[in-house]
């Protein structure tokens, strides 16, 4: 059967919720062959969970290139097993390194690359890629026309599904051909003990209208009562509020999760850019004409300070 | 010594405008209110910046696009870039982004560079890849989604943000950068600016110039395609309740309709 590479991503010696979901993707369009790089002793656990999830193969390369080098380490090697085994298609999460990763190893490839896909499917004439484009205004479908199809994938396209296989572990050394930039430094992002944004079933937002850094205090009590991720506009981020890392939008995180829960958020389109796929929106709002209520499921006109408190004692006591 | 800066710009249609496909699936730019990507004012920002702190500086703003594309290259001349390259032929419409990058490629080497700089992502496309294909095309090293960079004794050092740590990142000239929208606010041009724009030279280019054969590029040469393209059902507006002291409540019971809770 076709061999699928599948990039996986991992971040403290564990997997990453999305390289699941492409390892179950992968299995609709051929066989998931796992890659596996700068893993150092984790490797093994890595690749036993990629078995767990499809991976007949598991392609482990290590070295330090793939810590004190930007990008290019990980095009050398994902081209070099591409070339190598002859595979038929090659699937990234769809993250800022992710996608640059992905076009490089197209472009080496002699490929067309297709990024941001929502959904992957077989086709008549190789694999379909679904892309929300314009603000997740128009789906289009799509396909690579010319070599082994490459496609980066948004994190909550799919749930991943268990499918044990072989999980067989190969491992490869790399030539690493130079001309990166160098990681002088590294700064883990500190965990805040809430679930991913990109991963989170459900999502807590709050925008400009929360007030001050203090005022998502009721933001975050509902995101914990939900066991929620917590989201920020860009308003928030840039009066400092709230970290970068919870924006959500075009330049920010682009979530897509069962429930999205907007609170002082006006609904402009960057920020829709990044949440309208979402299966469920509320919204809390204290305009009636604010144009995110056009794409709420479920509405309150009110002040957020007065309706959150009250719906996370009711989560609470409904929850017990 | 004289740093050669060239930032790469894109004219985009605008988001809060109408924003739809032609009858060749293709985005029409014809029809529809445009204007330079508002994420490449950030990369127009810091080539100015870096320029500004590097004597001998020169700024070049290039862009592939059509006619109309030359309002991104005033705009960007208008913040005080010294000149503009425009490369335009009806050959180009259609283009995937590794066409594109092929394009842009020719033209950096025609123009020479030190520092080339893009921005983290068109606001149309939004495929956030082609800084990244540029430096693989040009033989030389990214430095890219930077919220944080500056140049010095030809090194470019910057701070990039990704999902899982803050890296530190450098390299030697020449590079291709790109830079995030939490790099800088960008600068609005002022209206003597605006007035100079208007004197400033800008070279156009086509395919022939660059020497890419007409069938490299465009649909025919793109390696991508769009089978089928459909507006999504517009999501429709659902109940909205006045909050009169039981809001919170309220929301809770269509929570646990829904089986959130
Ligand atoms: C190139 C570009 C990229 C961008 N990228 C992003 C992005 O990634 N993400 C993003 O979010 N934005 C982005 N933006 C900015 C976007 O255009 C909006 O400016 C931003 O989303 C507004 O944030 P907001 O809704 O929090 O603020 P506002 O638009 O000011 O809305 C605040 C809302 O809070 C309500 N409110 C106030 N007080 C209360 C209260 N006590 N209780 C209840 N409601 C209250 C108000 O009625 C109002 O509707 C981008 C813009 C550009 C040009
Ligand atoms: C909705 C949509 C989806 C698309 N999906 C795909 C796809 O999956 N695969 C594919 O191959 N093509 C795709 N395209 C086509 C692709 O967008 C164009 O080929 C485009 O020229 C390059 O990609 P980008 O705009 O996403 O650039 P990005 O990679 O997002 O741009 C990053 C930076 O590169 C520079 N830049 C980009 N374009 C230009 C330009 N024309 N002139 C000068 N500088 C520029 C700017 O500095 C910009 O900030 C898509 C287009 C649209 C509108």
């Amino acid at each position: 059967m076709a061999e699928i590479l599948v990039l996986v991503d991992h971040a403290e010696g564990a997997v990453r919720k999305p390289a699941l979901e492409l390892l179950t993707l992968a299995r609709r369009i051929g066989e998931p062959s796992a890659v596996v790089l700068g893993a150092g002793a984790a490797a093994a656990d890595i690749a036993a969970k990629a078995a767990e999830f499809g991976a007949a193969k598991v392609y482990v390369a290590d070295g330090a290139e793939f810590a004190d080098q930007l990008v290019v380490p990980k095009v050398d090697a994902l081209t070099q097993i591409a070339k190598a085994n002859d595979v038929a298609g090659v699937l990234v999460t769809s993250s800022g390194e992710g996608k640059e990763v992905a076009a490089r190893v197209a472009l080496r490839l002699g490929s067309g690359i297709i990024t941001d896909a929502v959904d992957v499917r077989a086709g008549d004439q190789g694999p379909v890629a679904t892309q929300s484009v314009f603000a997740a205004s128009y789906t289009v479908e799509s396909r690579v026309s010319n070599g082994v199809p490459v496609i980066t994938v948004k994190p909550n396209a799919v749930a991943p599904e268990a499918a044990p296989a072989a999980g067989a572990v190969e491992n490869v050394s790399v030539e690493f051909t130079g001309n990166a930039a160098r990681v002088t430094s590294r700064t883990p992002r500190v965990s805040t003990g809430r679930p991913e944004l990109t991963e989170a079933a459900i999502v807590v937002s709050g925008g400009r209208g929360v007030g001050a850094a203090e005022g998502f205090g009721v933001v975050e009590e509902l995101a914990d009562a939900l066991e929620a991720a917590v989201g920020a506009s860009r308003a928030a981020v840039d009066a400092g509020w709230y970290p970068h890392s919870s924006q959500v939008g075009q330049t920010g995180k682009q979530v897509s999760p069962q429930l999205y829960v907007a609170n002082g958020i006006s609904g402009a389109i960057q920020h829709r850019a990044g949440m309208q796929t979402s299966k469920t929106i509320v919204a809390v709002n204290k305009d009636p004409e604010a144009p995110i209520f056009e794409l709420a499921d479920y509405g309150v006109v009110g002040d957020l300070f007065e309706v959150l408190p009250q719906l996370t004692a009711e989560v609470k006591a409904r929850k017990g | 010594m004289s740093l050669r800066i060239v930032v790469c710009v894109k004219y985009v249609p605008d988001a809060t405008g109408d924003r739809r496909f032609a009858d060749d699936h293709t985005t029409d730019r014809e029809g529809v209110d445009g204007l330079l990507s508002e994420l490449d004012e950030y990369g127009v920002e810091q080539a100015l910046r870096i320029a500004e702190a590097n004597d001998g500086a020169e700024v070049t703003v290039l862009t592939v696009g059509p006619d109309d594309a030359k309002d991104a290259l005033r705009k960007a001349l208008s913040m005080g870039a010294d000149k503009a390259v425009h490369v335009n032929d009806d050959d180009i419409h259609g283009s995937d982004v590794l066409a594109t990058s092929a394009i842009l490629a020719k033209a950096l080497e025609k123009t020479g560079f030190d520092l080339v700089i893009g921005g983290m992502a068109s606001t149309d496309g939004t495929m956030g890849v082609l800084p990244a294909l540029l430096a693989e095309r040009l033989g030389v090293p990214q430095v890219t989604l930077l919220s944080e960079v500056s140049v010095e004794g030809g090194v470019v050092k910057g701070r990039r943000d990704g999902d899982a740590a803050t890296e530190l990142v450098e390299a030697p000239l020449p590079a291709v950068v790109s830079v995030t929208d939490q790099s800088g606010e960008a600068r609005y041009p002022s209206f003597k600016g605006i007035m100079a724009a208007k004197k400033k030279p800008v070279q156009s280019l086509d395919l022939d110039d660059l020497g890419i054969e007409a069938d490299e590029v465009g649909l025919a040469g793109s390696w991508t395609a769009v089978d089928s393209v459909a507006a999504r059902p517009a999501r429709t507006a659902g109940t909205v309740v006045k909050d009169e002291g039981e809001g919170g409540k309220q929301l809770a019971a269509f929570l646990a309709d829904q089986k959130f809770i």
